[in-house]
């Protein structure tokens, strides 16, 4: 039996002992501890090292509201999980964890020297200390506090466990399972509802954990919580979640639920996932989060050995640990009394109790005093002792003036502190409920309600045992009525008979702000050590809204969120202030109430499953012959194809030669293509198109040019005209799905009136390009007697045929500038066709090439890629596509705003060619450009390098650009200043490879 | 995520429908006879409204069909739910 450690009572089993390490040192604990319980029977009060200040720090609390005792737990090199806190980390045989944020140990830190630098650090010292000189930003500062600020180290490891996510419906979910949670558990479930009752403990019961007097209707607390508990599970229409966090409250009553399966086990089963996500929809939601005592502030508060009087209690009654001998006990607020009789009638000796409220003749305090306990009130501490555990504190009575008097030291091993319990409105504020300030109790309650949501016990302000049982199963009742549309039955309320004995918390009676005692080093939020002299400062500079001051200060926003520091802080910014606390504001609560992992939320989301992939239906193809494939969406792409170790360049070079001198074949299936259908079809792409389609004749094709009603360059394609009341629509790559979606808009929102439906067709179509001079010669002999010759299928032609028995729409249209085919093949049959054409154009010389050189063929010719070249702000004619404009339209999407006069004026940006002076140099897309030389920063921006390859058929670098008034300027030089000095480039057309087009007609 | 209901399907979760902005904004019958500024306001301005809001949802990942509905945008409940060409109920109100 360990020195702290009762020899009876609590909730744990003796018969199991358990070995654990804690920084390489070998302890025991039993089954039923936390980390911290165990550490505390073992005297262990050190667990880290504070964040800006490198403090020692220990165990301030009993739960998640922990802001201190953050530990890393290691199972081995992968699973090694930083910031867990101790008090919720369930000890298990061979558990392993580590102190954080400490250099070299944890008992002796150099970071410590932080400490004695500290009037560098005040609030708000990111914005000021650092500020100059500003090289010194990025070498010394931001690495040095990199270094020594901060909390644990994530594994560089793949997390190797499994994590499960699951949805759940239910009448009624329920959040926490102290008294009012179990009552209303009961009470719902009686009703006949489907119940979800979630807790984040090991163990049922909350409050009740810590309460070994309480009799509820004749049995103990203990006999209660496990016979309601054995009624619950019994029930096939209720399911606990134990080790459960309810993280996240989220629109139309969906809860984001955490559970732990496998983190409290020796040795977890394989195969059982780690952790599993649920996400709850409930028709109904009790939140019984029940209340978070709040520390006291004053200097040196954050010793190890400072803890909160309920944790003490929580310590001894459910754990059997003695978290100290010699105790003093500092209260704002009645519910220290009970816990200083506890830890005495355990044997420790409470060597002083101090009531801060003015009133030193209290019952209460007369009652202790029989105990032989020395007490009194208006008292308060000013200055605690001890390095790594508190050794003693200077308590003294503070007159009207602020002086100390009656000053006197007092030696103690652990000190106890109790600033009144605040409602946990967490949940209920992330539901966007508004909350309501209680000026009786000093705290913010749950106001209206913005979810079908209903608060319980504790978390609603609701004090003792009785009215909290009572309020959950009014609550159980409400919601089960209200979910199953039965009659509500809340107001015949179910007795519960509570001894009297039990104790009843009572609200702070003095003023919340005024428990904050000055001095150094009274901390407000221990997790981010930002102290009351910081706020102060806060408040000195000008901060108005505690928004505001939180942000400048840091309070609040550390891991815990300021679940023992928001309302301190608060309090005492409205006493500065001079303001009312809600005039003061609150800080917004958000997700997650305690951390979270990544994994649960990536769940089977990882690796191959992170993405979807799209493979085109020749994608084999493009791999036997070596492809390098891009990611262009989801889809895979063939980028190149080298041949005996060519790098990209060499390869795309060669693929160029072979499209311009032979022929080369490219796999275009990942364009988008729709089907656009009905009478009214060419009614609808001429309103939808620029171009106009009433003449376009069955078999013919024309690029087509979107816009959308913003005047802007939305998307382009060929579209072809296959029957009269049919075209065959083909977008980009990446629009695919965005084209549909506003054409669906428009069809069925403005136009409804029309006959006509779109379909998409992208993944029914292989569509296989032929580009070259020979494509022709390699196509004809495939295509079962169709005439392609240049008179029967001109320059955008399109017919329907077979090739070697496959149904075929083949196109002659081109995106290089050569003789070119698209064959378009039913999906399944792409890969039999791409086999069959690459086998009979082998002989001409037919070369597969990737999207880098379907790229740089277009741009020698200066097709234009919709989201390189565009970027959202573009009209058709700023990037030379007026020809394609109908003008006897009436209307068509884009047309009014065309019309606009900003969308005319001449230094619109717009779209030529550039050519460097040196062949050689190839510009850098994205690049700025200007219009005269030497200018320094800021430069006067004229426009950007859209597009820029190397050229090989043309043996010099091309580019285009977006440039104010760029066509004005022909022939003119500009620059492009880089980090290794200015490129002269000369405007030219944006068209480098034959102009006349005298290629495609052949 | 919100649970909205498609008035030709019934109620999904939200990953199955696309958010289409502001609703009852039609588009002029004849953009020609619209003023520049007219044409401004059609395009680029909208209400931001704080509390009941008519807007545009698509069951994108279901039926595929445009229907509106009014939102609370303070709370996001979602009030009622109603085809395209309708009326906002509650307008004869
Ligand atoms: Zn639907």
């Amino acid at each position: 039996m360990s020195a702290w450690r009762l020899p009876s009572g609590g909730h744990i089993d003796r018969s199991r002992p358990l070995r654990f390490t804690f920084d390489g040192r070998s302890y025991t604990g039993y089954a039923g501890d936390t980390l911290a319980s165990a550490l505390l029977a073992n005297g262990v009060h050190l667990l880290g090292r504070s964040f800006k200040y490198h403090r020692p720090r220990g165990i301030m609390t009993a739960g998640p509201e922990e802001p201190c005792a953050l530990v890393t737990v290691r199972r081995d090199e992968a699973r090694c999980t930083p910031n867990l806190r101790a008090t919720q980390v369930e000890l298990h045989e061979g558990l392993c964890a580590y102190s954080q944020n400490r250099w070299p140990s944890l008992a002796f830190d150099v970071g410590q020297i932080a400490e004695w630098f500290s009037a560098l650090l005040p609030a708000g010292f990111y914005y000021k200390t650092f500020m100059w000189p500003r090289s010194a930003w990025h070498k010394l500062y931001e690495p040095l506090i990199r270094r020594t600020a901060g909390l644990g180290k994530a594994p560089k490891l793949a997390d190797p466990d499994r994590y499960a996510q699951q949805y759940a419906h239910c009448d009624v979910l329920i959040v926490g399972a102290g008294p009012a949670g179990l009552a209303a558990a009961q009470e719902a479930a009686a009703r006949g509802a489907r119940v979800i009752l979630c807790d984040e403990r090991a163990h049922s019961g909350g409050s009740l954990l810590a309460d070994d007097r309480a009799r509820i209707d004749g049995q103990t607390s203990a006999e209660w919580v496990d016979g309601t508990m054995a009624q619950l599970r019994a029930n096939p229409r209720v399911r606990v979640l134990q080790r459960t966090t309810a993280f996240g409250y989220f629109p139309h009553n969906l809860m984001g639920l955490s559970e732990r399966l496998t983190d409290h086990l020796a040795a977890p089963p394989p195969g059982l996932a780690r952790e599993r996500l649920w996400q709850v929809r409930a028709r109904e939601v009790i939140l019984a989060t029940g209340a978070i005592e709040q520390p006291l502030v004053f200097p040196g508060n954050d010793r190890p050995g400072i803890m909160l009087g309920g944790a003490a209690l929580h310590y001894l009654k459910h754990h059997a640990v003695l978290p100290g001998r010699r105790v003093v006990v500092a209260t704002a607020c009645d519910s220290a009394y009970r816990v200083a009789r506890a830890l005495q009638a355990a044997g420790a000796q409470i060597v002083q109790f101090i009531d801060l409220r003015p009133q030193t003749d209290r019952p209460a305090l007369a009652a202790l005093r029989e105990l032989g306990i020395r007490c009194d009130g208006d008292l308060r501490i000013v200055g605690t002792r001890g390095s790594n555990r508190v050794t003693g504190v200077d308590i003294a009575r503070i007159d009207a003036t602020g002086a100390a008097r009656e000053q006197r030291s007092i030696d103690c091993d652990l000190v106890l502190m109790s600033g009144g319990y605040v409602p946990s409105v967490h949940l209920f504020s992330q539901s966007r409920g508004r909350l309501r300030y209680d000026e009786t109790l000093q705290v913010f309650v749950p106001g209206e309600s913005a979810e079908r949501e209903r608060s319980a016990g504790a978390c609603r302000g609701i004090a003792g045992l009785a009215d909290a049982l009572q309020d959950g199963a009014r609550a159980g009742a409400a919601a089960a009525s209200a979910a199953l549309g039965t009659a509500d039955a809340s107001a015949a309320n179910p007795a519960f008979t509570v001894d009297a004995a039990a104790p009843t918390p009572e609200p702070l009676d003095v003023p919340r702000a005024s428990v904050a005692m000055h001095g150094p080093k009274a901390f407000v939020d221990f997790q981010h050590d930002v102290t009351l002299r910081d706020l102060d400062l806060a408040v000195r500079e000008g901060f108005r809204s505690i928004e505001h001051i939180k942000r400048y200060t840091t309070t609040g926003m550390a891991t815990d969120q300021g679940k023992t520091s928001n309302l301190n802080a608060l309090h005492h910014a409205a006493r500065e202030l001079g303001q009312a606390v809600p005039a003061v504001g609150l800080t917004t609560f958000r997700m997650p109430y305690t951390p979270v992992t990544f994994a649960s939320f990536a769940g089977q989301a990882r690796g191959e499953l992170f993405d979807p992939v799209r493979r085109t239906p020749m994608h084999d193809w493009a791999v036997q012959h070596g492809a390098v494939f891009e990611d262009v969406g989801l889809w895979k792409r063939a980028r190149y194809f080298p041949r005996d170790n060519e790098d990209m360049h060499a390869a795309v070079a060669r693929e160029c030669r072979a499209v311009r001198e032979h022929c080369g074949i490219f796999d275009a299936s990942t364009l988008g293509k729709i089907a656009v259908v009905g009478p009214d079809a060419v009614e609808f792409m001429n309103r939808m198109y620029v171009n106009e389609w009433s003449k376009l004749a069955v078999g013919r094709s024309k690029y087509g040019v979107l816009l959308r009603d913003d005047g802007f360059v939305y998307d382009d394609g060929v579209v072809a005209r296959v029957a009269a009341d049919r075209f065959h629509v083909t977008t980009t790559t990446g629009g695919a799905a965005r084209v549909l979606a506003m054409m669906e808009d428009y069809r069925q929102t403005e136009w409804a009136d029309l006959k006509v439906w779109l379909t998409s067709t992208t993944e029914e179509w292989a569509v296989i390009a032929l580009q070259g001079p020979r494509a022709r010669d390699i196509l004809a002999p495939l295509v079962d007697g169709l005439d392609i010759s240049a008179a029967a299928l001109p320059h955008m032609g399109v017919v329907e045929g077979t090739l070697q028995g496959v149904p075929m729409l083949l196109f002659r249209v081109s995106f290089t500038g050569e003789l070119g085919f698209e064959v378009n093949v039913p999906a399944a049959e792409g890969a039999k066709v791409i086999a069959a054409l690459h086998a009979a154009g082998e002989r001409f010389g037919l070369t597969p090439y990737g999207t880098e050189t379907m790229h740089v063929l277009r741009a020698e010719k200066g097709f234009i890629i919709i989201g390189q070249d565009t970027d959202g702000t573009v009209t058709p004619d700023d990037v030379g596509l007026a020809w394609a404009i109908g003008k006897s339209k009436r209307d068509f999407v884009g047309k009014r705003a065309l019309a606009r006069p900003s969308m005319q004026q001449s230094d619109r940006k717009q779209l030529v060619g550039l050519r460097t002076r040196d062949p050689h140099i190839v510009l850098e897309e994205g690049a700025q450009i200007v219009d005269t030389p030497g200018q320094r920063a800021p430069m006067t921006l004229i426009g950007h390098v859209t597009s820029s390859y190397a050229s090989a058929t043309l043996g010099h670098s091309i580019a285009m650009a977006v440039i104010a008034g760029g066509r004005a300027r022909m022939g003119h030089t500009l620059y492009v200043p880089m980090p290794g000095g200015e490129i002269p480039v000369e405007v030219c057309s944006p068209v480098f490879y034959d102009p006349q087009g005298a290629r495609l007609n052949v | 995520m919100l649970l909205i209901h498609c008035p030709h399907c019934g109620t999904r979760p939200e990953l199955e429908f696309s958010y289409g902005g502001e609703a009852h904004i039609a588009r002029p019958a004849d953009p020609s006879q619209v003023s520049d500024d007219d044409w401004a306001s059609y395009l680029y301005l909208r209400s931001n409204t704080k509390g009941v809001h008519a807007e545009r949802w698509r069951h994108v990942r279901g039926c595929g069909r445009f229907f509106n509905a009014l939102r609370d945008t303070t709370t996001d409940r979602i009030l009622v739910t109603y085809k395209a060409g309708e009326k906002p109920p509650g307008e004869a109100r």
